[in-house]
């Protein structure tokens, strides 16, 4: 047999009807994750047409993107922004019960982001197909599944039929050889990788992420990397499964236990790519070489070391980002004064960032006049967080300790930044208005979040931690 | 959906390359729960100023784009979100085509579903396009090309079956829906293996 690319195992074990020069292939979908955002207008599109859910069994909702993160006011209401919202997660919840869906709301445990709950409750697991409506759905492909985002009408799609019509992507290998230097983390890689192959560098790709800097990552950080592929373009990341993948699997909720369970690992285990299969295109990226890494403009592509200058604008559309920004070309972003953190969003709210955000606060006060936010990714997280006493370190910082959910990632729950302020923000994009109309966003790992929370200032993370280890 | 054949306009030109969704129509109008009346938030705060006027710096405010369906873009148009609210937001605005070099994959997948032209040129062209606003085209889907007012033609290639889906009204639910007997084969020897 011809040796294949992890990405073609998954494909072809999911192709309900091939693709033919006229028709794309038919592909089965193995997991459904819904939201209140992109959701309501499919389950109207089936309500109209009369159709029934083909498998409300493969189908898991929650509530994330317009639910404040504010706890309850006195008389049990929730503190929404707006009625709209409100009004969007009555209609989830009504369309759940009416359709039969499993909804994580207000009343579980395990309500959360779609992307952080989906692999907490081993419901993301190798070799799956996995869509949502929503582009960061590409965070479970850190499990070696097939995981992209799609639009509203697909949503349609999969409620009505399981499937989804696609032309078959290409693939493209990214090789990170070598070991990130300490202090240097997970969201510095995406963030170099995103700068080095550009904001479209990826579409029309599948990208799998390869080599000893990955394999060296814990679950939480292929998460982080997998998560911003569409930052690049590319609908898809893939990180091939191994033991790390496995043992953060066993046990969870939605795995299979038992005999079955080892049988599911052996499968697992052929998920990788077969020696001298072929990629469409490669590209080779050196961890070593990877620094604390910033954005400066007003996309994931404009990224750089901090400490290296901001690079003149070549055209129109650059100077407008630089203006936006009011970034120096020739001055490092490091240094530049701060209004607001946020440490959350599917990219950077697990246990282990927000572990890694609370190192560096440690025993430390966030600069006055900086407001911090940090929102944990799920209500277990939350829930672990406050076990290890995290909480009390961000609080004792000066930070807001939140409820779950997306906030200041998309800014659509009344969590915000003002006109003109300065956000470094542990989110994904950066895009124009993103948190706030008029708010200017720098994307960063969770310890560069809290390392410029103490300074008031983008800074350096390392200097923090170095003092705490001597 | 209806079929569409041919569209003839004058060309709107939206220079900036990567042109995410998000500025097509920001995240906090995302709370509605139908498809309708997006049109009025589509660029929204590039469009308006703070007192709620139209700006007068953004290209499509500018009385020789009014009335334009066809949309010359930047490259890397409708990067980000995936939110299908982007192309109901541009339809409901009157755009009915979108040309670039180069559609970020999601945005170009709905915009098509849902009856918006997102069409790939040439670069050579689309510079040329960019830098001519308000010319007069005619967008033939069935023989793929671009007519250009001096009898020059753009050639440009749909997928297939999008192409097909256009041309004739064809809703793609439809057409899964008639595929039930395979998906349900495939059901069965999942569980089976
Ligand atoms: S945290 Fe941000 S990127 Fe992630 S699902 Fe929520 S809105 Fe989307």
């Amino acid at each position: 047999m011809t040796s294949r690319t992890l990405f073609e195992k998954v494909w072809d074990a999911h192709v309900v009807l091939a693709e033919t020069a006229d028709t794309p292939a038919v592909i089965y979908v193995d997991l459904h994750l819904v939201h209140e955002v992109t959701s309501p207008q499919a389950f109207s599109e089936l309500r109209e047409r009369g159709l029934p859910l083909r498998r409300p069994d493969r189908m898991l909702a929650t509530l994330d993107h317009s639910t404040p993160t504010l706890p309850t006011n006195a008389d049990g209401s929730r503190p929404y922004a707006n009625a709209e919202a409100q009004a969007q997660v009555a209609q989830l919840e009504a369309n759940c019960r009416e359709f039969g869906v499993e909804l994580h709301g207000w009343d579980s445990a395990d309500r959360g982001i779609v992307h952080v709950i989906g692999p907490e409750l081993g419901a993301t697991q190798p070799g799956m197909t996995i869509v949502c409506g929503d582009s960061h759905t590409s965070t479970h492909g850190a499990f070696g599944a097939l995981a992209f985002g799609i639009g509203t009408t697909e949503v349609g799609h999969v409620m009505a039929t399981q499937c989804l019509l696609q032309r078959r992507p290409k693939t493209m290998a990214i090789h990170v050889d070598g070991q990130l230097p300490p202090g240097v983390g997970a969201k510095d890689l995406i963030l170099h990788i995103i700068g080095t192959i550009g904001v479209d560098g990826g579409t029309g790709y599948v990208l799998e992420y390869r080599g000893a800097a990955i394999e060296a990552l814990s679950m939480d950080e292929r998460m982080t990397v997998c998560n911003m592929s569409i930052e690049a373009g590319a609908r898809a990341g893939l990180i091939a499964p191994d033991e790390t993948t496995f043992a953060w699997l066993k046990d969870r909720p939605r795995v299979p236990q038992g005999a079955a369970w080892d049988a599911a690992v052996t499968r697992w285990r052929a998920l990788r790519s077969d020696d001298g299969a072929r990629y469409d295109r490669e590209v080779r990226i050196d961890a070593g070489a990877v620094k604390p890494t910033v954005t400066y403009g007003t996309h994931p592509g404009m990224a750089i070391a901090m400490d290296a200058p901001v690079p003149a604008a070549t055209n129109a559309q650059e100077r407008r980002a630089l203006d936006y920004m009011q970034s120096t070309p020739g001055q490092p972003m490091q240094g530049t004064p701060v209004d607001v953190v946020f440490v959350g969003s599917c990219t950077n709210s697990r246990l282990s960032d927000l572990r890694e955000a609370a190192r560096v606060l440690h025993g430390r006060r966030i600069a006055q006049g900086v407001r911090m936010l940090v929102v944990p990714g799920s209500e277990a997280v939350r829930r672990d967080a406050e076990r290890e006493g995290l909480h009390h370190v961000f609080t004792a910082a000066g930070a807001e300790w939140r409820v779950p959910g997306c906030s200041m990632c998309i800014a659509m729950n009344g969590d915000l930044a003002q006109p003109g302020q300065l956000v470094v923000s542990t989110s994904n994009r950066n895009f124009e208005g993103r948190q706030g109309k008029g708010a200017r966003t720098v994307l960063a790992s969770p310890a560069t979040a809290a390392a410029s929370a103490i300074a008031g200032r983008i800074a350096d993370p390392r200097e923090y931690l170095v003092e705490v280890a001597a | 959906m209806n079929p569409i054949t041919r569209l003839h306009s004058r060309t709107a030109v939206l220079a900036d390359e990567n042109i995410d969704t998000d500025r097509i129509i920001p995240a906090r109008f995302l709370t509605t729960t139908t498809r309708e009346g997006l049109g009025q938030l589509c660029f929204h705060d590039w469009r308006y100023q703070a007192d709620g006027s139209d700006n007068p710096a953004f290209p499509l405010n500018r009385p020789e784009a009014r009335g334009c369906s066809i949309l010359v873009a930047g490259r890397n148009f409708g990067c980000g979100s995936s939110r299908e609210h982007a192309p109901w937001a541009l339809l409901d605005y009157g755009i009915q085509a979108v040309l670039c070099s180069e559609i970020a994959d999601i945005f170009r997948g709905n915009a098509l579903k849902n009856g918006l032209l997102a069409i790939v040129i040439d670069e050579l062209e689309h510079r040329w396009l960019l830098k001519h606003p308000g010319i007069e085209l005619a967008i033939d889907v069935r023989e793929q090309y671009i007519a250009l007012p001096d009898g020059g033609r753009i050639p440009f290639r749909l997928e297939p079956f999008a192409r097909h889906c256009l041309l004739n009204g064809v809703d793609q639910l439809g057409y899964l829906l008639q595929q039930g007997e395979a998906i349900h084969r495939y059901e069965q020897q999942e569980q089976a293996a």
